[in-house]
């Protein structure tokens, strides 16, 4: 599976794609397929075996190096470091006070509130000449169409001259209609 | 019940200063170390592990624990090295069991040697040794270098050094493979043989 192996003890190169799970193997993090087909691999190939051996040991070796300790000045010295920094200020830290910040909110919603609120009915003696006008021809207007039954009678409008006044409901129309009825 | 790395750092970024003190006292050895091996200069590896948590706390209002704290402390710490010796700001002062023997200095690095009542004889051959180790290390290339301590060190997932090293899983298997494979032929005349597969 991993390529050709060969007899040369660790010193030829190492066989294909062992390079990509040999140290896993090793960790013990290999997944089973792969662990089983490594271990297939180095039981039939003494150079990777061999390798993996050695690898071990290595790491053994790596554990002897020790670890050195911080200084004492150390976390001294971090903290000056830290305390040196420049303040973050954040968006309230520009606000003077918490009680300035809420006279502020309230006056807004005060003022957001008056502002939409419902606008006072005026009597007519305050109307501008304009809007009394105005009124005036919306009165007519509907003075107009208050005759509209009459306009939707052939008979009134056949006869009807637009520049004289509408005639009143005529009595026989009515009861020509009556006898059309029956 | 212990708090997590992440709601520790949730917490210093409520405004907890303990949790940051919790977090630096956690991870403030294990950082230098790191450093240290990566850039084998222990002031530079001090001020660089400082820049660290100092980055950690000035991040800490727009912290989103997206990944684990480790991933994102250890990529501030492996980027501040890899700029570090690229930029060749600080003068690489390399320790020298030799130059020390030589000069009689009695100053060494404070390293913590098992304490098992060592003869001066077996003291000497545990730095002579540690100081190979540390040489072979830094031989390495730089990624292959941090993903070997990131993997051997701090015994961290593949996923996440990965996400540290900025590179897909297979490809850190990859290079862990070709690191050890150096290391191995580096370091054969003093590896420990009793480690059987």
């Amino acid at each position: 599976m991993f390529g050709k192996s060969n007899n040369d003890k660790s010193g030829g190169k190492p066989c294909a794609a062992m390079d990509s799970k040999l140290v896993e193997y090793l960790d013990g993090r290999a997944r089973p397929a792969e662990r089983h087909a490594v271990e297939e691999h180095l039981s039939g190939c003494a150079s990777c075996k061999t390798r993996a051996e050695e690898f071990r040991a290595l790491w053994s070796t790596l554990d002897d190096l020790p670890e050195i300790v911080p200084s004492r000045e150390f976390d001294v010295s971090l903290r000056t470091r830290i305390a040196a920094e420049p303040a973050r200020r954040n968006f309230w830290d520009w606000m003077p006070s918490p009680r300035f910040a809420f006279a502020m909110t309230a006056l807004v919603l005060l003022s957001v509130w008056l502002s939409s609120g419902p606008r006072l009915v005026k009597s007519p003696a305050q109307l501008s000449p304009a809007i009394q006008a105005s009124k005036v021809s919306t009165e007519k207007d509907f003075g107009m169409i208050q005759d509209l039954p009459e306009l939707e009678n052939y008979d009134v409008i056949s006869k009807f001259d637009a520049l004289s006044e509408l005639p009143g409901p005529p009595a026989a129309s009515t009861e020509e209609l009556q006898k059309e009825t029956r | 019940m212990a708090r997590t790395d992440v709601q520790l750092m949730l917490d210093v970024k409520a405004g907890d200063e303990q949790s940051f003190e919790l977090l630096l006292r956690k991870y403030r050895t294990p950082l230098v170390n790191f450093l240290y091996r990566m850039v084998r200069n222990t002031a530079v590896a001090e001020d660089l592990a400082q820049e660290v948590f100092l980055r950690v706390y000035r991040a800490r209002q727009e912290y989103a624990p997206s990944a684990k704290f480790t991933t994102w402390m250890f990529r501030i710490a492996t980027n501040l090295a890899l700029n570090s010796m690229r930029d060749n700001r600080h003068r690489q002062m390399e320790i020298s069991i030799d130059q020390s023997m030589e000069t009689g200095e009695d100053e060494q690095p404070p390293l913590e040697v098992p304490d098992r009542a060592p003869t001066v004889e077996q003291e000497l051959v545990a730095r002579s040794r540690a100081e190979l180790i540390m040489k072979a290390i830094h031989s390495l290339p730089e990624k292959q270098r941090a993903a070997v301590l990131l993997h051997k060190y701090q015994e961290m997932d593949y996923d996440e050094i990965a996400r540290v090293l900025e590179c897909s899983e297979s490809a850190l298997k990859s290079l862990l493979f070709r690191a050890y494979e150096t290391l191995r032929v580096e370091l054969a005349p003093f590896v420990n043989h009793s480690a059987r597969v």
